[in-house]
């Protein structure tokens, strides 16, 4: 069922169903007796109509077409396409109940479980409290800065309004910091993405609000000069932000808290191995150090005379982020993890997934140019191939790996390193998979040499082949438009 | 990859033609090369002051967004507006299709400029 290509509005036959309903046993009402007239829908929804073996047919065969971590090896780097344990589905199905709307007396069950889950977070990261709220890492970052600045406002510091930056920066940081009203000051960094001092002290004065980071780096290497900025920040007035996407490499080893980060936020989709990798959907929670408390999103999630409850009399709170309190389905998965894993075992992940990654980069630097040469964190960058007289990109091993059945990595980022492939296998891979990747890529490697246009034209073999990127960003195509008669 | 004579070059790889005392500027050929197919492209707003190394546009390509700075100051007297509608004339002809034309304010930063001998030689490099 490979080439299945239908939409299910191209399925869909006039008077079709997969129900049927015993006759009405109740008198009819007049629809504007219940509904005024100008909330009523004009013309007809257009919803598909088709059996249920229809749909189960159609969305089992695009789902066929579908690659995930249950599938195989995803190594996209910067992602941390872990394994999300099944026992974490099974413990969301009981909460699947709920109402949000619910009162918190009948809830306290599913408040006790995020006072937890946010006082674990905290103690993992050394924060002082943790919000679960933002629904995504974008959206944590977007509340992280609006944090730094309602702290910046409290003490009516107005005139600093600019954040720094590094170049190898996650592209959300900026793009985070300007949406909350701040003004960018990018810096160059060192060779090996880490923070350039000599840039950063020249960067800094009063109207620096503070510098967002990420620790290890983009290029998987840990900032080793981390609390010498920490204090050239702090000494200059500014909050550090500590961007979580790379948790993964240092989870239960060091914490941002104790570098001398003041807020932080982390990917409990990456990190806490709930699941992600279609657009959704995500969990970012926040952290802050005892200073930034009061200005957490609310409501503050709280443990009073032997009860839960969720606070919303926090005056100095940059307010709610939306509406409820976040994923809640994906904090319950985190928390099952956490507890899974526990202490030792969350240590452990860390470990492996270094582990991992430093096996890869030694294991292909022979046929791939290494970003930086030396001992990596949680992933490794490649520049391309080290046989630069081939022609063949970063674009065409990517392609060439989904011809062999795998996920490509992420290439292209950091926008830094020319030709990027960024590799990052998590901890949740055997020896043998990993071994069966490099063999992969060392032959991707040789077919570059001997027959680079066999690459330059994969893939061959999956449901698509090579797509109009440029076509589809100019022209997109965004709702199905019926056929014309 | 095409260098042309004449024209003045930024190390950011943009390019600088100057006519009296306007400066059209635009990205070179080995810019759009590394950038891939450009998609977007975001204008300076015309009288608008630029010092340089201002931001005087956004490139967007299928792999990433890049600002483009102005190698030299001026005021913005001309927007390449086909290029809103078109953004693949930046692949087809990036030395035609300019982004906007400045006038020049400080006509001695374009000697710290390279010339095409000195950009080709510094491409190699990259």
């Amino acid at each position: 069922m490979r080439n299945y290509d239908k939409l299910i509005f191209e399925l869909s036959r006039p008077g079709r169903r997969g129900y049927s309903l015993p006759p009405l046993d109740v008198e009819m009402e007049d629809i504007n007796n219940l509904i005024p007239e100008n909330l009523q829908r004009k013309t007809d929804n257009r919803l598909p109509e088709v059996s249920e073996n229809d749909i189960m047919r159609h969305y089992v065969n695009i789902s066929n077409k579908n690659y995930g971590v249950d599938t195989g090896f995803y190594p996209l780097g910067s992602c941390t396409m872990k394994y999300n344990p099944k026992i974490n589905e099974d413990m969301a199905t009981f909460f699947q109940t709920l109402h949000p709307l619910q009162d918190e007396n009948t809830v306290q069950g599913a408040l006790k479980l995020m006072y937890e889950l946010s006082e674990f977070l905290a103690e993992i990261t050394g924060m002082a409290k943790v919000s679960l709220t933002p629904f995504a890492g974008a959206h944590g970052e977007l509340a992280g800065m609006m944090i730094m600045k309602a702290y910046h406002e409290k003490h009516k510091d107005f005139k600093r309004t600019k954040v720094i930056v590094p170049d190898s920066a996650h592209g959300t940081n900026p793009a985070s910091a300007a949406i909350a009203g701040f003004d960018i000051v990018e810096i160059k960094s060192n060779e090996d993405g880490t923070v350039n001092l000599e840039a950063l002290k020249a960067a800094l004065n009063d109207e620096i609000a503070g510098i967002m980071l990420t620790n290890p780096n983009t290029l998987g290497i840990f900032e080793k000069d981390i609390l010498e900025i920490t204090r050239l920040v702090h000494e200059a007035g500014g909050l550090l932000y500590y961007d979580g996407a790379n948790l993964n490499a240092i989870m239960g080893e060091v914490r941002p808290g104790d570098m001398g980060f003041d807020i932080i936020h982390l990917n409990l989709h990456k990190t806490f191995s709930t699941p992600h990798g279609g657009g959704g959907p995500g969990s970012g929670p926040v952290g802050v150090r005892k200073h930034l408390v009061e200005f957490l999103p609310k409501p503050h999630i709280e443990f009073k005379d032997n009860k839960y409850i969720l606070n919303c009399d926090c005056p100095d709170s940059i307010g709610r982020l939306g509406n409820f309190y976040g994923n809640f389905g994906v904090l319950v998965r985190a928390y099952t993890y956490i507890l899974t894993m526990g202490k030792v075992g969350l240590k452990h992940a860390s470990r492996m997934a270094v582990l991992n990654a430093n096996y890869l980069e030694t294991k292909l630097k022979d046929d791939y140019l290494l970003a930086i040469d030396g001992i990596c964190k949680h992933e490794c960058v490649f520049s391309g191939l080290n046989d630069k007289s081939t022609g063949v990109t970063a674009l065409d091993v990517a392609k060439g790996l989904l011809e062999f059945g795998y996920h490509a990595p992420t290439i292209y980022f950091p926008l830094i390193v020319d030709q990027a492939i960024m590799i990052e296998p998590t901890e949740t891979e055997s020896l043998e998979t990993l071994n069966e990747f490099v063999s992969i890529m060392k032959k991707i490697a040789q077919i570059a040499k001997e027959d680079p246009e066999y690459l330059k034209h994969a893939p061959y073999s999956t449901p698509v082949r090579r797509l109009d990127e440029a076509k589809a960003a100019r022209n997109p195509i965004l709702k199905y438009e019926e056929p014309h008669e | 990859m095409k260098v042309l004579e004449g024209l003045y070059y930024s190390k950011e790889h943009e390019w600088v033609r100057v006519e009296g005392n306007k400066a059209y500027i635009g990205i070179t050929d080995f810019a759009t090369h590394s950038l891939g197919d450009i998609v977007y492209v975001e204008l300076p707003e015309l009288d608008a002051e630029l010092a340089k190394n201002d931001v005087l546009g956004v490139v967007e390509s299928v792999k990433a967004a890049s600002d483009v700075y102005t190698p030299v100051s001026g005021v913005v007297v001309e927007v390449n507006e086909a290029l809103a509608d078109q953004p693949e004339l930046l692949n087809e002809d990036p030395y035609t299709n300019y982004l906007a034309v400045l006038e020049l304010t400080n006509e001695s930063e374009l000697e710290e400029l390279m010339n095409s001998t000195e950009y080709e030689a510094f491409c190699e490099n990259q």
